[in-house]
């Protein structure tokens, strides 16, 4: 009940910041898209904020740069307590195609913990929006780690000591099928 | 005027409908050629790292534990979705899927990892090298990428550390 009660009081107090830390641009404009009427994301009372000293959650955009990971973590710094961090395409995520770049620290965590990720280069409106609702609770995500190993051989092995027999007459007796 | 304006205003404001797409609540198809989450099918893989040379964010990583295992592990953070991994394969082991709900809290769930019986020659138990010293250069041989850090590494060689290549097989001659 306290839960339900405290979500409906802060249902209107998730306040976004947006900081790009040197991407490309291409994110920044899904993360609008993501809050332009067609896709809404005031129904989940995000609402975009212009200082970070406002803000809830962070929206991380690009990698950790040089010139720019001191800034960032400022930012970090300068927002209220209770703060979330997200991560937002591939760069934040994972350091971006040029992640081993000299410029390029790599990927947000480096510098901020990050709560939440949204891979995608970009990812799609959908994506985000998925991923803020992820984050909201309303639905649970999809993925989970995937891992595979053979226990065995899949083609037969030959084996030049189990060749039997003298003469013309020679018996390979472990022979196996494909 | 103005009232008449916002009379107007307040006319197609009306008229206008919703145009929110209900997206979390109702699921919102994508496009026949959008490119998402690869998947590998390991059943069909047949390990010859191919999606790793080609990789341009370098995610796929191969580590040779011994010269017939080999490990293959898709890192899914820095992935651009190019699909060049799923046009090399010869095997068309991987797919590019219409999976783009990927948003999760630890980054580690968006791996694939496929641990591979990779096999030799089976009467000389060598290995196929590549003929020209160009083409060693693709990083085809063995190769050591760290799986713990997650890192590239930039070292490729036709035998393994530690374990000296087969030696010639005996041939008695008259």
């Amino acid at each position: 009940m306290l839960r339900a009660l405290c979500q409906k009081m802060f249902g209107r107090s998730l306040w976004v910041y947006h900081a790009n830390s040197g991407g490309c641009n291409g994110c920044d404009i899904e993360v609008l898209n993501v809050l332009t009427p067609y896709y809404d994301a005031e129904r989940f009372g995000i609402r975009l904020v212009g200082s970070p000293r406002h803000a809830d959650v962070m929206l991380c955009q690009g990698p950790a740069m040089r010139s720019t990971a001191k800034a960032l973590r400022r930012a970090y710094d300068a927002m209220p307590a209770p703060k979330l961090v997200f991560a937002i395409g591939s760069c934040a995520c994972g350091g971006g195609i040029w992640h081993d770049t000299y410029s390029v620290l790599g990927p947000v965590e480096k510098i901020l913990p990050v709560n939440f990720y949204i891979p995608g280069c970009p990812p799609r409106p959908e994506a985000i929006l998925y991923g803020v609702a992820v984050a909201l609770g309303l639905v649970d995500k999809k993925v989970a780690p995937v891992k595979f190993k053979q226990l065995e051989l899949p083609i037969p092995r030959y084996h030049p000591e189990a060749l039997s027999g003298e003469g013309e007459l020679v018996v390979y007796e472990k022979l196996e099928k494909v | 005027m103005s009232i008449l304006s916002k009379i107007r205003e307040a006319w197609v404001g009306i008229h206008a409908g919703r145009v929110t797409l209900p997206y979390p609540a109702q699921p919102r198809p994508v496009a026949a050629n959008f490119r998402g989450r690869p998947i590998f099918d390991p059943a069909k893989c047949i390990g010859c790292g191919g999606c790793a040379s080609n990789c341009p964010a370098r995610e796929i990583l191969v580590l040779d534990v011994c010269q017939e295992l080999r490990i293959l592990k898709y890192l899914g953070r820095r992935c651009t979705f190019c699909g060049r991994c799923a046009d090399v394969c010869p095997e068309k082991a991987i797919t590019m899927s219409h999976d783009f709900e990927t948003a999760t809290p630890a980054i580690s769930d968006l791996q694939q990892q496929i641990e591979l019986f990779m096999s030799t020659c089976q009467r000389c138990g060598r290995c196929f090298t590549e003929p020209t010293p160009l083409e060693k250069l693709k990083l085809s041989g063995y190769r050591f990428d760290d799986l713990a850090n997650e890192r590239w590494v930039f070292r490729s060689k036709s035998f393994l550390e530690g374990a000296p290549p087969v030696e010639d097989l005996p041939l008695e001659l008259d």
